[in-house]
């Protein structure tokens, strides 16, 4: 099995400006590519995953890097990106889109972006997608249970969340870290992520995840030459530090342990489906 | 010369619209096909008959139609819409089921009759209940970009590309917002994308919780929610990209 789809290039990297790591979840890579692309020209919006009141996410089209930075950090839960891509041409009148999703939204787009039924004028109008490595996804319900019940941390006082070394960890905005066993997570997931066969977007022009690389840092999959230009600019500009991959710990080697496990798994439940009759994508 | 026709029936024009605003491609499209019969975009093709009290001047469909492209849906009330349809597939090859209204009955699944202009006309079928159609695009009206893809796999017999319009024109007579609640969310499919509220050209869904929530009464039949769900329908050639 592929574990990463396909890639021109894998580096470590993380961003150069303190402003952007203080609030970013890894290397701040998503917030200096959106915060870059505003600032040089290159993007004239981007789509991010915002949130709001009790840690809820949603979608918001921002056009400063004022505003990617609210918005930077991973927030578990789903975030239907894609649903106001349309308004940020329209509404937004935006000639430049940015837009990040986990992988399955990574999928949506580039169906989206082939087959353009009810996008009108829409899809050549996305300058730059970006994907983010995912496991699984929790609906905002399932993250409220964990978060609240297990971790005993309220909604409102969430600071940030992270997923790492087999724990959920939660950061209050007062100063209490509590982390839940990922295995109590588990009943939590949303479903439908059991189907899918993707951890690292492989339709993404840019994928990026901590996975792989030392902490504050991300890994990044190039994959298209769009993809490959945007990143060599902002190297070159000094927006982002680099590092080859095969001179970090952990390496690729756990990249792709999980990517595996992710397939594996999902593969076992898609062939389950298909043997009680139930649908899966094709 | 490829000849393409398009086939007017009981729809907005907003197909053909959108089918002319593809402007500088449209050059290109023209340049490779021969345009038949179209409102506006084509002179007509009148056929004269003198009898001895009246003299009939008629819009005639053109025989050896290689694609045709029908918007509207067929008024079973009136005649010569039955008949136009029947003629288009007997002089054509490809039957296209040009967006909403032809492809699954779009807003004109909601006449009822006693209405201007044409108070007697009540019943509107998508063109797949009277004639087998080839390929159906949704959308009301498809986007620009669609259509010319379309047109272009067509002309290019590029059957991977156009293999889910063909399954569309098979199923998906019935579309509907629902479409999402059945064929995705109750088999545990959807992830929240949120392509489906994006895609609605009636704002008819909106995203609660992560999760589409349809608004009947604002939903036109299209089938376009559907239709673009990555998670029903995920053709393979979309996993390349460059």
């Amino acid at each position: 099995m592929d574990p990463f789809g396909t890639y021109k290039t894998a580096i470590s990297a993380r961003a150069t400006d303190k402003a952007i790591l203080k609030k970013s979840q890894d290397g701040g890579i998503i917030s200096a590519s959106y915060i870059y692309g505003l600032e040089n020209g290159l993007l004239d919006g981007v789509i991010v995953a915002n949130t709001e009141d009790g840690f809820k996410t949603a979608p918001k089209i921002a056009t400063t890097p004022e505003e990617v930075l609210s918005a930077a950090g991973t927030k578990y839960t789903v975030s239907p990106n894609v649903s106001v891509l349309k308004d940020a041409v329209r509404e937004y009148a935006l000639e430049k889109v940015g837009i990040v999703g986990t992988p399955c939204q990574v999928r949506a787009i580039r169906k989206l972006m082939k087959y353009p039924m009810g996008f009108r004028h829409t899809d050549s109008k996305i300058a730059l997608v970006m994907g983010i490595f995912c496991m699984e996804n929790f609906p905002y319900e399932g993250m409220k249970a964990i978060v609240e019940q297990y971790a005993g941390i309220r909604m409102n006082d969430v600071l940030k969340t992270d997923i790492g070394k087999g724990k959920f960890w939660v950061y209050s905005k007062s100063g209490d870290v509590k982390a839940v066993p990922l295995k109590d997570t588990h009943m939590y997931e949303q479903k439908s992520c059991h189907v899918c066969m993707d951890y690292t977007a492989e339709l993404a022009d840019i994928s990026t995840g901590s996975v792989g690389s030392p902490d504050g840092w991300s890994t990044i999959f190039v994959r298209t030459a769009k993809g490959e230009e945007y990143l060599n600019k902002m190297i070159d500009a000094g927006a982002l530090e680099t590092k080859p991959i095969e001179d970090v710990k952990p390496g690729l080697d756990l990249v792709q342990k999980l990517a595996l496990q992710k397939k594996e798994k999902n593969d076992k439940e898609i062939v389950h489906r298909k043997e009680m009759g139930l649908p899966v994508p094709y | 010369m490829v000849r393409v026709a398009h086939i007017h029936m009981s729809g907005c024009t907003g197909c053909l619209i959108s089918l002319t605003d593809t402007y500088e491609k449209l050059l290109d499209i023209l340049g490779a096909v021969e345009l038949v019969y179209a409102l506006t975009l084509a002179d007509e093709k009148t056929e004269i008959t003198e009898t001895d009290d009246k003299i009939l001047i008629e819009r005639k469909i053109p025989e050896n139609i290689d694609i045709a492209l029908v918007e509207g849906s067929v008024c079973l009330d009136d005649h010569h819409s039955v008949e136009d349809i029947l003629t288009t597939r007997k002089n054509s090859k490809i039957v296209v089921a040009l967006g909403a209204c032809a492809a699954s009955g779009g807003v004109t699944r909601f006449g009822r009759g006693g209405q201007m202009s044409q108070p007697s006309h009540s019943s509107f079928v998508p063109i797949g209940d009277v004639i087998k159609v080839d390929l159906a695009l949704p959308g009301c009206p498809p986007s620009t970009e669609s259509i010319v893809n379309l047109i272009m796999a067509a002309l290019n017999g590029d059957m991977d590309y156009l293999e889910p319009f063909a399954e569309i024109a098979k199923y998906g007579k019935d579309a509907c917002g629902c479409d999402v609640i059945k064929n995705v969310i109750d088999q545990s499919l959807c992830m929240g994308c949120g392509t489906c509220a994006a895609a609605c050209q009636v704002k008819a869904i909106e995203m609660i919780e992560g999760k589409p929530n349809i608004m009947t009464e604002f939903c036109i039949k299209c089938g376009i929610c559907g239709a673009q769900c990555p998670r029903v329908r995920f053709p393979e050639l979309v996993q390349k990209i460059e």
